[in-house]
């Protein structure tokens, strides 16, 4: 036996089947590409020198339905209301935020290509933006989500709660098992505020209903999302909602015949039109105009941003037509109120978590402090086994 | 027809160089070809790879930081790899190495100094990457278990370990709510020489050291005699067993050091991603470079200068990584054909209908 020779081709044959793969792939992201370098080549046209290059990494590609796709899209927003010829926008796809050195070169990449702001769009790659920050005064950074910042570095996120709770609403009353089930990312303040808030939704219209959740452990792995949805519905859930950057949780609920309330984007599909209800979505492009604009104007500033419904930063996507008319009309009217007090009155008391112990007494709202370093459940909340 | 793989006889000499240089050639033209189907300049991708790679001096220090943890992991199993020990654990290696330096990091006195403190830290991650590699040696030494789905799965148990450690055990209490580890202290950095950190020297001493080891010592030659065939070594009067386990400790360790490297390098913190599938990537590594130490450089740095540019081929041409991953991918099997094609040629021989028809014509006359 010649171990060498198996061995080579072994390796030859995975690189084939890796390269088709790829391929069979890449036809799906040609059209977006098209699109792209057509956009590229417009604006190359126009005034070259003058431009304001803005550099960007995400974590999964830009395309992928879900948290990236939400940012990409405003990015392309705000550059379009900012003008295509005083911004270059240079992008880096599928950075692993955990991934401390990877994310380092590509930060660095887009320093040595001469941006002159940069936004990293996703929590793990704090505190390296905050070391390349240190290395570079000179230019701008700017973290999605995270809790640092520095005289040229910012943080920025939203409180996507007030939709989260609105779509809580919607759960609530189409579940008829009085069991929803939420598939979640990462153990993480920003998910267990999701989650809570969802379920107080829930519960402030069907306080008999349980939300059943699974953590993933992942923000991107269709498949694992998809295992984990499809166990939630065969364990009594017959609504599903997500904190995922995939639609596997909607096109689960859609083959199950249950229903599905998405996030990120509006992720209305022919595909999942059976199940869609509605989705918290991310409106970013609102925040990143004015901050574009602000380097153009050279007006940007440092510090901490943390909009709400009322910013326009986020939102509820309109609900499908298999929302009855009441049930739309109820979450309707509240999005006055909530574009009023925000978070206020997502937290407001009194809450209990589910072990029983009060967290936020009658009469008072969680304070934002409390809400950003959030690791507990709510009352409803059933960690699914 | 019928097409054979035979082993050439004297592989080397002046055609491997020619196949060498035609596997790039045709690499060129295939994701030349591909990007032309796309509708990007080749042209300007290839001057992009080169700028994002070598071209800046950032570009430059980040392929470097990227080669220096390959280099040292393609090292480590290179040893294993000489003795037919199929070592896939890499990762998990590294990732125990990481683990043992960062608590080292932790737990030492504030006002040690430094190069002891970090000396202590590269001996810890030593120690950590040893003992996970010397888990499956003895198994292997001792009761003949297969080697290789043994380290493979070890990387997964190391891997849950590290996020046990995040979730539960090491879970730093001022990080506001968000589970990770706290950050090893600045005293823990390997410090910066000519731009990058330290951990180049490091690896340019192993290189010499693996190269020494595998070539010129009695224990090194014993190693490769193992790998050759395990029976002849015994015939030769070569305690096996004590070969393998000391080849896989030596192998382990050196994996564990870079753990060290990179954490204390690099990442700073301990994630389940420190390794980012350098385990991986070492092994294509270490056999392009065909187990040569001083080849490996070149290859490991060849290897981080096409992820780094692919990054530079995205932001120039504005393509989705998807596509820059292609061309990486295109790249590095081409590179790998030309190995085969180099140790193995085909042969193209009559099929038994041609063989028949021969036959027949020889009946007739």
């Amino acid at each position: 036996m010649n171990f060498r020779k198996i061995m080579t081709v072994i390796l030859a044959l995975v690189l084939v089947v890796g390269v088709f793969a790829g391929c069979a792939q890449s036809s799906v992201t040609t059209a977006a590409a098209a699109e792209t370098t057509a956009a590229a080549a417009e604006t190359t046209a126009a005034a070259a020198a003058e431009k304001i290059k803005v550099g960007v990494i995400y974590i999964s590609p830009k395309n992928d339905g879900g948290w990236s796709q939400a940012h990409a899209t405003g990015f392309a927003n705000a550059v379009a209301a900012v003008g295509a010829d005083k911004i270059d926008l240079k992008e880096i796809e599928n950075i692993n935020d955990a991934d401390a050195q990877q994310t380092e070169t590509a930060l660095n990449q887009l320093v040595a290509d001469g941006c002159q702001l940069i936004f990293a769009t996703s929590f793990n790659y704090m505190d390296v933006v905050e070391k390349v920050a240190l290395e570079n005064p000179e230019i701008k950074f700017e973290h999605c989500s995270g809790y640092k910042s520095a005289d040229n570095f910012a943080n920025y996120f939203g409180q996507i709660e007030q939709p989260r709770y609105l779509s809580g609403i919607v759960a609530g009353r189409m579940t008829k098992t009085n069991t929803i089930g939420y598939v979640a990312a990462m153990p993480i303040p920003e998910v267990y505020r999701g989650l809570n808030a969802f379920t107080l939704g829930v519960r402030s219209v069907n306080p008999d209903a349980i939300v059943k959740v699974t953590w993933t452990n992942t923000w991107f792995n269709p498949q694992l999302e998809k295992e984990a949805a499809i166990s939630l519905i065969d364990s009594g859930a017959d609504v599903l909602a997500q904190h995922q950057d995939s639609t596997a949780t909607q096109q689960a609920a859609q083959e199950k015949g249950v229903y599905g309330i998405g996030y990120d984007n509006p992720m209305y599909s022919e595909a999942i039109k059976d199940a869609y209800l509605t989705a918290p979505v991310w409106n970013w492009g609102a925040y990143y105009q004015t901050r574009l604009q602000g380097m153009v104007d050279g007006t940007w500033a440092t510090g901490s941003y943390w909009g709400g419904m009322n910013e326009g930063v986020i939102a509820l996507d309109a609900m499908t037509a298999l929302v009855p008319a009441d049930v739309q009309t109820e979450v309707n009217g509240l999005i006055d109120t909530m574009k009023a007090k925000g978070n206020d009155f997502v937290f407001a008391g009194p809450i209990k978590d589910n072990t029983g112990k009060e967290r936020v007494a009658a009469g008072t709202s969680l304070p934002a402090a409390d809400q950003f370093s959030m690791d507990w459940y709510v009352e409803g909340v059933v960690v699914a086994e | 027809m019928r097409l054979r793989i035979a082993k050439k006889d004297t592989a080397g000499g002046y055609k491997a160089v020619l196949i060498r240089v035609g596997a790039v050639l045709v690499a060129l033209v295939l994701s030349g070809l591909l990007m032309t189907a796309m509708g990007y300049n080749p042209i300007s991708a290839f001057a992009a790879i080169i700028k994002g790679s070598f071209g800046s001096k950032r570009g430059l220090i980040n392929t470097i930081t990227v080669a220096i943890p390959l280099l040292v992991v393609a090292l480590g199993l290179s040893i294993s790899f000489s003795m037919r020990f199929w070592n896939i654990g890499g990762e998990g290696q590294l990732i125990m190495g990481a683990i043992f330096a960062t608590f080292v990091a932790h737990n030492l006195p504030v006002n040690t100094p430094t190069p002891v403190y970090l000396i202590t830290m590269a001996i810890a991650s030593m120690i950590g990457g040893a003992l996970f590699a010397l888990i499956p040696g003895l198994f292997r030494a001792y009761s003949g278990t297969n080697e290789t789905l043994f380290t493979l799965m070890l990387n997964y148990v190391a891997i849950k370990i590290t996020v046990f450690l995040r979730l539960v055990l090491w879970k730093d209490p001022e990080a506001k709510g968000f589970p990770s580890i706290e950050a090893i202290p600045k005293i823990a950095h390997l410090p910066k020489v000519f731009g990058i950190h330290s951990g180049w020297i490091i690896a340019l001493i192993a290189t010499v050291l693996v190269y020494v080891f595998l070539k010129y010592t009695k224990r090194g030659y014993e190693t490769r005699v193992v790998g050759e065939s395990e029976r002849t070594a015994h015939y030769a009067g070569i305690n096996v067993r004590r070969v393998l386990i000391s080849g896989v400790i030596l192998s382990g360790g050196l994996v564990g050091l870079a753990g060290f490297v990179k954490l204390s390098g690099a990442a700073f913190t301990l994630s389940e991603s420190i390794g980012g599938g350098n385990g991986f990537s070492a092994v294509i590594i270490a056999w392009l470079a065909q187990l040569n130490a001083p080849v490996m450089v070149i290859v490991a740095l060849l290897f981080a200068a096409m992820e780094q540019g692919a990054m530079g081929m995205e932001l120039a041409l504005k393509i989705p990584a998807s596509v820059a991953d292609i061309i990486k991918g295109l790249i590095l099997f081409t590179a790998l054909a030309s190995e085969f094609f180099i140790a193995y040629r085909v042969v193209i021989e009559p099929g038994p209908r041609q063989l028949q028809k021969q036959a027949q014509k020889e009946d007739q006359v």
